[in-house]
């Protein structure tokens, strides 16, 4: 990771750079990382001129990995060990990658989120997930940083807009594991609309079909003076071109009696089916001949009729997503003024036409399907790195699925409903039902059915030290917090009392800090490194940008909002600071972090404040008292 | 730290604390107050402007979301007079009202169980019309010292209403399933 300087206070910082920031599609299929240069969003592509990378990898028993293309040109020698549509993993137990149909790999059940068996040891999909982000980082640090033109800020790495709070935290752990800056999660359908919206200088309501390889997103968008609202979001995480492959894997095997167990077969089997779909797209069918690895060869055949029959049910799965978005958006078909398709799977005609049917009009898709995400992750990215520009773009995006807890008989209740607009904050109270209960099991799910088993469950914590009292008196109060990535954080406190408990709560699956610090430690490109010289790096880090932010804000606004003592106290904490990072203690560059941000709380309150009377200003202010 | 909640909601977006609102200036309004204060804003900022702009947007989302609703606009301005609404103790109806709503309900099951898609659209579009005509009479309570307590009983009436088309929905949703 690139060190900033740290100026003396006073002494003025280098000139202004540009802050590079990258937009990452980490893809079921292929990921992608691109940025805006020179004003442009564009792909970065690595040393062969390549612009997509195969989302697989491949381990050695020698501890090497091995992503991308040789990793996917050798997937059937070795299929065990190479990991294809990790992203089909993230956050998801046994029980739902059984539902993938028959995959050549060794699964081993763990709590929260499947294991894979390797040769090189049990991996876990954000161990997988962290392989692909690190090359595309590389890729990105050469492409960007070659040309000495400043340093990687950080990434805005996108996720299917209905993923789950699991899947999104086992994101998020991965790019952090990857020694990634996660500027924000982004979902996958709105950075394609940034990308679109931009491009076409659009204004209306937009409903954007987004299939890719394992994911399937709607979302229904409104476009207008530069603010894209989403209105409604709905999908199926577990849909995507894979299970096409795996349909027609399954009809070969049962019409041309393929028995074959063998683990080589089976990945052959499905990379000739994912041929023949994609084949069939441009051809009416498809030949080719399965080299079995007892000898034998098979003809396959495909007729587009025969492939479009087989997979009707498919598509007809993404339509009902689409019909229950519309109705929480509040809108008929006609009064969407667009439908754009991404995801390479969109490519295929009979989904074009089902599409087009339901809308009633041809979808727009002149935008490369396979690269829109990445495009519009990059623009955010650029936007979040601080490189204004006049006409900003604002997102307000929404949680796909309802956020609960489990109540009485097994019932879920509601507390974030789905669409919400985050970020979000929402509070429930419960009582005791017992005389003198001290203790209360909180279980939080994630899902729009009534009952906890038929909802995913995201986390279980007991709030303990309740004061005893008689059943019904004890007022506990369940916060639950959503930030601007989708991220859920519960706290639970007993409010009459006067003595709070509070706990938080980071789901399940997700990793603890001094997991991913230990992980940071064992994992291959940081061997050698000491993880106390890393976290003194990344504080130094961190406490530069809080320097740059705090002192950027002072010559704005210091000699207008802060009184001569208050700019004295801001002035010295910095300086402080500064003092303290050239050390070499990283918890006390730390503490002197969080002192300048506490001197700074009301600066930061008037600036906030006056902006947003900036904002309003001119706008009638009779009659704001109870009428 | 916390922000100045004194404020309510008709105020953070300066527009006149009523039941009647003008929709596309809150629209607006919202707009430019998250173009301030939104996360997004505040990416690189110091910790303590990222936890500030964190509160404020949820504020903001929080107000918006209660005023767009007309539903949710009359419960709130109840509370700003006082007047608690008590939705979930206070479970007396008037009897022609109940009547109604289990005639409406076993409507609702007669559509699902013979799976008559048409007869539950139209059930909807009967439910928004006496939500129509609730709103109507919840305006003119609201605006009225001498009645506006009797706007508990409409608003617990309103949200009768929505849980019924809650119902619909999700039997339209499973119909289409």
């Amino acid at each position: 990771m690139a060190l900033l300087q740290i100026a003396e206070p006073g002494e003025s910082t280098a000139p202004h750079q540009h802050r590079l920031a990258v937009g990452i599609d980490l893809g079921t299929t292929n990921s992608l990382v691109a940025a805006v240069r020179s004003g442009t969003a564009e792909v970065l592509r690595d040393q062969d001129n390549q612009p997509l990378l195969p989302s697989v990898v491949r381990y050695f028993a020698d501890g090497r990995v091995v992503v991308g293309h040789d990793a996917k040109a050798s997937q059937a020698e070795d299929p065990q060990n190479t990991i294809v549509s990790v992203k089909r993993f993230m956050g998801r137990g046994i029980a739902d990658v059984a539902k993938y149909g028959a995959l050549p790999y060794q699964f081993e059940d763990a709590s929260g989120m499947v294991r894979l068996k390797t040769v090189a040891g049990t991996k876990s999909p954000v161990d997988i997930s962290a392989e692909i982000l690190k090359v595309l980082k590389q890729q990105a640090d050469k492409a960007l940083l070659g040309n000495d033109d400043g340093e990687l800020v950080g990434a805005v790495i996108t996720v299917p807009a209905y993923f789950d709070d699991a899947q999104r935290q086992a994101t998020k752990d991965a790019a952090r594991l990857a020694g990634l800056n996660v500027l924000r999660l982004l979902n996958e359908p709105t950075a394609a609309a940034i990308a679109y919206g931009l491009d076409n200088r659009s204004e209306g309501t937009f409903a954007v079909f987004d299939l890719g390889g394992g994911t399937f997103d709607i979302s229904i968008l409104r476009l207008s003076r530069g603010v894209f609202e989403v209105l409604a979001t709905n999908g199926d995480s577990a849909l995507g071109g894979d299970d096409f492959d795996q349909a027609i894997a399954a009809h070969w095997r049962r019409t041309l009696g393929i028995a074959s167990t063998d683990q080589r077969d089976l990945r052959r089997l499905l990379m000739r089916a994912r041929e023949a779909k994609e084949a069939l797209t441009s051809n009416s069918s498809t030949e080719s001949d399965l080299a079995l690895s007892l000898g034998q060869s098979i003809k396959l055949k495909l007729s587009r009729e025969e492939f479009h029959a087989m997979t009707d049910a498919l598509v007809q799965r993404t339509l009902q997503p689409v019909k229950k978005a519309l109705r929480d958006a509040k809108l008929s078909v006609e009064e969407v003024d667009g439908v754009v398709m991404v995801g390479g799977a969109t490519r295929m005609p009979h989904v074009q036409a089902a599409v087009a049917k339901l809308f009633g009009r041809e979808p727009l898709n002149n935008l490369d399907p396979d690269k829109v995400v990445a495009l519009g992750a990059a623009i955010q990215a650029n936007t979040l790195a601080g490189n204004r520009s006049g006409d900003d773009l604002l997102l307000l995006d929404v949680i796909p699925l309802s956020l609960g807890l489990e109540t009485m008989g097994g019932l879920a209740e509601k507390v974030i409903p789905r669409n919400s607009t985050i970020p979000v904050a929402r509070a429930q109270e419960f009582t005791t039902y017992k005389d003198g209960q001290t203790a209360m099991a909180i279980h939080v799910v994630q899902g729009e059915r009534e009952l906890v088993k038929d909802c995913r469950s995201l986390a279980r914590f007991d709030l303990r030290g309740i004061p005893p009292m008689v059943a019904g008196a004890a007022r506990i109060q369940v916060m639950f917090q959503v930030d601007a990535d989708g991220l859920l954080s519960v706290s639970a406190r007993e409010t009459t009392s006067g003595v709070e408990t509070r706990v938080e709560v980071k789901p399940s699956y997700g990793l603890a800090d001094d997991e991913i610090a230990a992980m940071l430690k064992s994992s291959v490109s940081h061997a050698g490194e000491d993880a106390a010289a890393r976290a003194l790096a990344e504080e130094r880090v961190e406490a530069a940008r809080t320097i740059e932010a705090v002192e950027a804000a002072l010559r704005k606004d210091g000699d207008e909002l802060l009184a001569t003592d208050e700019r004295a106290a801001i002035e010295s904490a910095i300086a402080e600071l500064g003092e303290i990072a050239k050390g070499e203690q990283h918890r006390e560059i730390k503490d002197a972090i969080a002192r300048l941000a506490h001197v700074t709380e009301n600066f930061a309150a008037r600036r906030m404040d006056r902006s947003v009377a900036n904002a309003l200003r001119g706008r009638k202010l009779d009659d704001v008292k109870l009428s | 730290m916390q922000i100045d909640f004194s404020k309510n909601h008709f105020e953070l977006f300066h527009l006149p604390v009523a039941y009647p609102i003008d929709l596309p200036a809150l629209e607006q309004a919202y707009r430019e107050v998250q173009r301030e204060v939104h996360p997004d804003r505040f990416a690189n900022s110091s910790g303590a402007e990222q936890r500030l702009a964190a509160q404020w947007a949820t504020q903001v989302n929080e107000a918006y979301r209660t005023l767009k609703s007309p539903l949710a606009r009359g419960r709130y301005l109840l509370k700003l007079h006082g007047i608690d609404t008590e939705e979930e103790s206070n479970t007396a109806m008037p009897v022609d009202f109940l009547i109604q709503q289990m005639e409406w309900r076993e409507a609702v099951e007669g559509a699902k169980q013979s799976k008559d898609e048409v007869a539950l659209e139209r059930l909807t579009s009967q439910k928004r019309d006496e939500e129509k005509r609730l709103f109507v009479l919840l305006a003119s309570q609201l605006g009225d010292d001498a009645v506006r307590a009797d706007g508990r009983e409409t608003v617990r009436k309103l949200r009768f209403l929505e849980k019924l088309g809650e119902e619909i929905d999700d039997a339209i949703e499973r119909l289409e399933g």
